[in-house]
């Protein structure tokens, strides 16, 4: 394997990382605030169905992500109304909208563009473009960094640098703000977070605002700059990928990073050889894309250190009288 | 989720009815706004679906699917186990189906789907064992796991279908064809003895019966015998069964058994009476449905059979829709996901204001 492979397999890797990191992300803010997100699939495929949709209609990415991220925080809006306001179980909430971004996206699809329920093909600035980073055409030669920051790094979608400044941010804001300090507080103990005179309900709310903004630009990122347009179920299992990396992950964003691309580079290396020959056995196509899932009942099963989830997660929060 | 402030008859039909009828409501503005009409669709669902026996052939066989997934979740819902396993358990039965039906000589069709239920039954429980083990031994959550044990089971079916179990120079990943002598009376030919003239070409086959059989002996489990009661008495309180002595690792596993055992016969129908071959997604997103299904039906193994015929008429009705308007076969999705939405999540809000209204009438009266 020579250099030129392993780069390329690197970049891809990043690229094939940022709509899993986006949506871990989004997991992240609303698990850590107690509300378990399984609609995560379903808010990647309805904002990645407005975000095409609206950019070609437009001619402009920007509108387009705006539209992504609208739809996914509407979604997050119904999770927050079902498991929040009427105390109904969050999981069954996040099943009704997986499938209702499947079943919607295909039906808006048809009625408006007639073709089988997917948008035209993006072109021009209904794409976002590849951004090439300062001196990345003078750094090209040098070895190492040039190989890292001139072609990995560098030409990328503007969405992917959005991501990965998102992990640092959430970092902070988690960890090192006010408003991070409650929110993970109303996932461990709401009742004390109440007792102190803050409204669970508002940082719940919050929280999946916050998710939903984040998994609106993860969509759009799939049908405005990994492909050129939607076609169905064009999320293909990331929302669940970045859910098993979030627990992978154990609810941490930095290690949240490392999962994404843990299983963004299986992916890429699943897509460059379809059947990976290591000498002694062949393994198909079929065992990688399977991986990340046996990765994560793994490590679920706590045989490799354990994976605690926030200790209120799943339950409604009921005020006492 | 059964309430003192309300009589029985609210909680399990009214509820319910009034969830699904505002699920319906925002599915006829869904239609209304990509431009077709609500009531035209409804005429031709019910037309394509009961209007004929050759719709009542479809209809019933989607039925038979749903009564045996809805009957897999209510009964892992009753040990409040959320088994969202079922369209991999049933995608691994469906591997017993093939196996029993392609590699043993079976002399007719009785013998062998006495086998294929057998060997369903096996392979979906042993494939819904690993997640309640570790549910039961380690508390690893049973939601997360059996969802990635769905995906598994997709990639574990797309290799033996692509690379092991094809026929030699076929070109689509599927087995070969079942022998004839396995081909499973339909109702044409289960009908016809008695002089009734039923449409050769619907699917809906001896499993129908199988199914509602099993929706019985649920009910008998469930309500008539210690285990069942057990089980019912877990999803009530973890703490209080666990003060009667009862193990929750057993009760955990044996729900979780009984429910991946149903999901698995469900492909005795669905490939056995179906195409006759085992193809990639045998199961169409059945082992999903069953959880609209239970949802509706309140978890009752009897209780599921009218929600589970009526998403069998959705389904048939929906292809039909498919073919006569432009609305796509998508649309359906949609309605189960507004009824999941609306009886399962978002059930307090329909609950709240009827007990409001009861409550006033009892405080009257």
């Amino acid at each position: 394997m020579d250099i030129a492979t392993i780069v390329q397999i690197l970049e891809s890797t990043l690229r094939l990382a940022t709509p899993l990191l986006f949506a871990c992300l989004a997991g992240l803010f609303s698990e850590r605030a107690g509300i378990v997100d399984i609609g995560l699939e379903g808010k990647l495929l309805i904002a990645a169905f407005f975000s095409a949709a609206i950019a070609y209609v437009s001619g402009s990415a920007w509108l387009g992500l705006l539209a992504g991220v609208a739809a996914s925080v509407i979604f997050s809006l119904i999770h927050g109304v079902a498991s929040i306001t009427f105390r109904g179980n969050q999981l069954i909430s996040g099943v009704a909208i997986n499938f209702l971004a499947s079943g919607m996206t295909v039906v808006i699809a048809q009625s408006w563009f007639h073709q089988g329920g997917r948008t035209p093909a993006l072109t021009g600035d209904a794409r976002f473009e590849r951004l090439t980073l300062p001196f990345a055409e003078a750094l090209r030669d040098v070895p190492l960094i040039g190989h890292v920051y001139s072609q990995i790094l560098s030409g990328n979608s503007i969405l992917v640098y959005i991501g990965l400044l998102c992990v640092p941010l959430s970092w902070w804001v988690l960890y090192r703000s006010r408003f991070g300090l409650r929110l993970r507080a109303v996932g461990e103990n709401p009742a004390a977070v109440d007792t102190a005179g803050i409204s669970v309900v508002r940082l719940r709310f919050w929280a999946i605002i916050i998710a939903g903004v984040l998994c609106g630009i993860g969509g759009a990122y799939l049908s405005t700059s990994l492909a050129a347009g939607f076609v169905r179920e064009m999320s293909a299992g990331r929302g669940y990928i970045a859910l098993a990396a979030l627990i992978f992950a154990k609810w941490r964003p930095w290690q949240g990073l490392g999962a994404v691309l843990l299983f963004g580079a299986l992916e890429a290396i699943a897509n460059r050889w379809p059947n990976l020959d290591l000498g002694i056995i062949t393994l198909p196509n079929q065992f990688m894309t399977a991986l990340p899932y046996i990765l994560t009942v793994v490590i679920l099963a706590g045989f490799v250190g354990k994976a605690i989830p926030p200790r209120a997660g799943g339950e409604p929060y009921v005020k006492e009288r | 989720m059964s309430s003192r402030n309300m009589p029985k008859w609210a909680d399990v039909l009214l509820v319910p009815l009034i969830s699904l009828l505002i699920a319906f409501a925002l599915s006829a503005l869904v239609i209304l706004a990509i431009g077709e009409d609500p009531v035209r669709a409804m005429a031709i669902m019910i037309k394509g679906s009961l209007g004929s026996t050759y719709g009542w052939g479809y209809t019933l066989y989607y039925t038979t699917n749903f009564l045996l997934t809805g009957l897999a979740v209510a009964i892992a819902f009753q040990a409040k186990l959320f088994n969202i396993g079922g369209e991999g358990q049933a995608t691994i039965g469906g591997l017993g189906v093939a196996l029993v039906c392609l590699f043993i000589p079976w002399p007719n069709w009785w013998m062998a789907i006495i086998a294929a239920i057998l060997a369903s039954a096996l392979f979906g429980a042993l494939w819904a064992a690993i997640p309640a083990f570790l549910q039961a031994k380690r508390g690893s959550h049973i939601v997360i796991t059996t969802i990635m044990f769905n995906f598994i089971a997709a990639s574990v079916m797309n290799y033996l279908l692509s690379h092991v179990l094809r026929p030699q120079g076929a070109m689509d990943p599927a087995t070969a064809r079942f022998d004839n002598v396995l081909r499973l009376p339909r109702l044409h030919d289960i009908l016809a003895p008695i002089g009734i003239d039923f449409s050769r070409s619907g699917p809906a086959n001896v499993m129908l019966f199988v199914a509602i059989a099993l929706c019985i002996l649920g009910y008998v489990l469930m309500w008539r015998t210690r285990l069942g009661y057990e089980i019912r008495a877990f999803g009530q309180s973890e703490a209080a069964t666990h003060y009667a002595g009862i193990s929750s690792v057993k009760i955990i596993m044996i729900a979780m058994l009984i429910s991946g055992a149903l999901s698995g016969i469900m492909a005795v129908n669905s490939v056995m009476g179906g195409p006759q071959r085992l193809v990639m997604n045998a199961v169409e997103g059945a082992g999903f449905i069953g959880i609209a299904v239970a949802l509706m039906g309140r978890s009752h193994p009897i209780g599921i059979m009218a929600p589970a015929l009526l998403f069998g008429f959705l389904y048939q009705g929906g292809s039909e829709l498919a073919i006569e308007t432009t609305i796509p076969r998508e649309m359906i999705v949609v309605i189960q996901a507004l009824v999941i939405m609306f009886t399962g999540a978002l059930d307090n809000m329909v609950r709240q204001p009827l007990e409001a209204f009861f409550l006033r009438r009892s405080g009257r009266g």
